[in-house]
């Protein structure tokens, strides 16, 4: 029989599948059932956030990072906060800075309780989902008390926090922390030495140092890969300098190095998240500058001053002298940074969000070449891809 | 844009900061293609003209000494009144030296700018965006397509003279059962607020200010 030359098909996948993790629309160029090329349309949750964020004052601005990366909200806030604190040139007080990190560390794990759940059900394992979203409801509990809102924020202001955490609220906290490890545990007992988690993960998405440094990848999906680099430890802001815990560093770099650089992650921030109980000091939480912090609502109704403060902050905003600075956090995902341009006026002249996930999402092509179409999802999955922030 | 230049992190005259070092080091490295260096808030400011950019970020990546390993973001600022309109960034990071450096090209509109993706692979959805945001042209790029913005969008978003609220607005229509693109019909006027204080901040001329001055 003549030699046929075979044309790859092109498939489809997405923007409504629920392996997308959200509205990615993947066109693979397939040969057979193996992926030759994989070209990762994106956009489809483009909302302007960097167009709009120039059109409104520092302080509008800042809930627009709650919906960046919808699955960690505090740990985007918190980098437009140090960015607009270093623009100003104001200082944090210390229970501010403790109670910042406390609920930077409550998000991360958030996010690796998402992240590690709905990758086990990419592959197969369902459990894990139903276990770790009683865990998240009691999280976003946490944050509810402290702020008000389960997801949406707006908790980390320029200056410090909104307001002091609730009495009561730091034990529950310290309570929780107590009984996550059993939970950790359980989902570990599920997937870890899964014969069928292992077959699906182990060897898959291998990204070798060189490759994962050149494509961008910052993170748990670089540290996966065996680059010690942790923004928390390299260059601490806020208290976490005065943290003690450590960096999981994975050897392999597959999905499955991925998974359990996660998983120590999740116990590293307990740690953290402990220490930030026990010595949290006492103190104000946001910093008592009025041309950058609103006054309290006590003052207002004794002072004049004040009330001209609130009056003016809440309508012109305060004045961010002219200058650009690049400011970084190490948010669940990776580096999340933000280029903010100042020109002296109360509106941010340009804001560049530095999306961790946009870069793992470039480097998908690269990572799911050769393997095969149900690879895709599981890489996907390891990936740690949330949309609201790579489309902003 | 102001690059204040501050010497020392310290504050010890005596002992230079190792951002100092590194742009002496660097003088020497680059030669004539560095414009301009100088340190702002503890990361290190280069200035370099559009062609030698692909030489300048080779030199900085494969240079033992500086080894800025990583290309965290690259973007661009919009200043439609100067000559060079645009403002290229390039955000590097060096973690030998736990090191931050921002690379600045000025380009002019239309200009095409080098592709660095040869460099960084991390520059190629950035360089897209970078296209689809601001219409910069990247010379070299292997597959230079919008990025963020809908298939068969017009325009570039991020451009300051580009309104907030865009030009075509989308809506499904029942009897063509498809989505429609119309240009924008806004409800009521938008509302872009100017709550500047007029002690500082007022540019405009108030109706009848003109008369006063004629007067006077």
């Amino acid at each position: 029989m003549a030699e046929m030359q075979i044309k790859p098909i092109t498939m489809n996948f997405g923007p409504q599948h629920p392996a997308a993790h959200g509205v990615l629309r993947l066109v693979l160029e397939m040969d057979g059932e193996v992926i030759e090329r994989a070209d990762p349309h994106i956009g489809l949750l483009h909302r302007g956030t960097e167009k709009l964020i120039e059109h409104k004052t520092y302080l509008q601005a800042l809930p627009y990072f709650d919906r960046l990366d919808y699955v960690s909200p505090m740990n985007q806030e918190h980098a437009w906060a140090l960015a607009v604190e270093k623009a100003v040139g104001i200082e944090v007080p210390l229970r501010g800075q403790y109670i910042r990190v406390l609920y930077c560390e409550i998000g991360r794990i958030l996010n690796h309780v998402m992240n590690l759940t709905t990758f086990a059900i990419d592959v197969g394992a369902m459990t894990p989902l139903l276990w770790g979203f009683e865990e998240r409801e009691q999280l976003m509990g946490f944050y509810e008390r402290a702020c008000g809102a389960r997801l949406h924020a707006a908790y980390f202001r320029p200056g410090g926090v909104h307001q002091d955490l609730p009495d009561g609220l730091l034990d529950e906290i310290g309570d929780w922390a107590e009984r996550f490890p059993s939970f950790v545990s359980d989902m570990e007992t599920l997937l870890t030495e899964n014969r069928i988690f292992k077959q699906r993960t182990v060897d898959i998405g291998v990204i070798t140092e060189e490759a994962a440094l050149d494509l961008g990848m910052t993170g748990p999906c670089l540290r996966a890969s065996g680059v010690a680099w942790d923004l928390r430890k390299s260059q601490p802001y806020d208290v976490y300098s005065e943290m003690d815990f450590d960096i999981p560093v994975g050897k392999t770099g597959d999905c499955y190095a991925r998974y359990l650089v996660r998983i120590e992650e999740m116990r590293q921030s307990l740690r953290i998240i402990r220490q930030c109980i026990d010595n949290m000091p006492d103190g104000p939480v946001l910093a008592e500058n009025n041309k950058v912090t609103p006054p309290k609502r006590g003052d207002m109704k004794n002072s004049m001053e004040a009330l001209i403060h609130h009056f003016k902050l809440y309508t012109e905003g305060f004045h961010v002298p002219e200058g650009d600075s690049y400011t970084a956090v190490e948010a669940p995902k990776g580096e999340f940074g933000v280029y903010l341009v100042a020109d002296g006026s109360n509106k941010p002249y340009r804001c560049k969000i530095r999306a961790p996930g946009f870069y793992f999402m470039a480097a998908v092509d690269y990572l799911s070449r050769g393997h095969m179409l149900a690879d895709s999802v599981a890489i996907i999955g390891s990936l740690d891809v949330v949309f609201g922030e790579i489309d902003r | 844009m102001t690059e204040a230049t501050e010497t020392s992190e310290t504050g010890i005259a005596d002992v230079p900061s190792p951002q100092a070092l590194m742009i002496d080091h660097l003088r020497n490295l680059l030669g004539d293609m560095l414009e301009d260096a100088s340190v702002h808030q503890g990361q290190i400011v280069l200035r370099t003209g559009v062609t030698s950019i692909v030489a300048t970020l080779t030199a900085l990546r494969d240079d033992q000494h500086a080894a800025f390993n990583q290309m965290i973001d690259l973007t661009a600022v919009d200043y439609p009144e100067r000559p060079d309109r645009f403002e290229m960034v390039y955000v590097l990071l060096s973690m030998r030296n736990n090191m931050r450096m921002r690379v600045m090209v000025s380009v002019g509109e239309g200009q095409a700018v080098p592709s660095i993706t040869q460099v960084y692979s991390s520059a190629n959805w950035p360089e897209r965006e970078a296209w689809d945001m601001f219409g910069i042209f990247f010379a070299g790029h292997p597959d230079l397509r919008r990025l963020l913005t809908d298939y068969g969008f017009e325009g570039h978003p991020l451009r300051k003279d580009f309104p907030l609220t865009g030009h075509v607005e989308v809506r499904y229509d029942d009897t063509l059962r498809r989505v429609v693109n119309e240009p924008v019909s806004l409800v009521q006027e938008f509302r872009d607020f100017d709550f500047l204080s007029p002690w500082e901040g007022m540019q405009a001329n108030i109706p009848g200010d003109e008369k006063a001055s004629k007067d006077g």
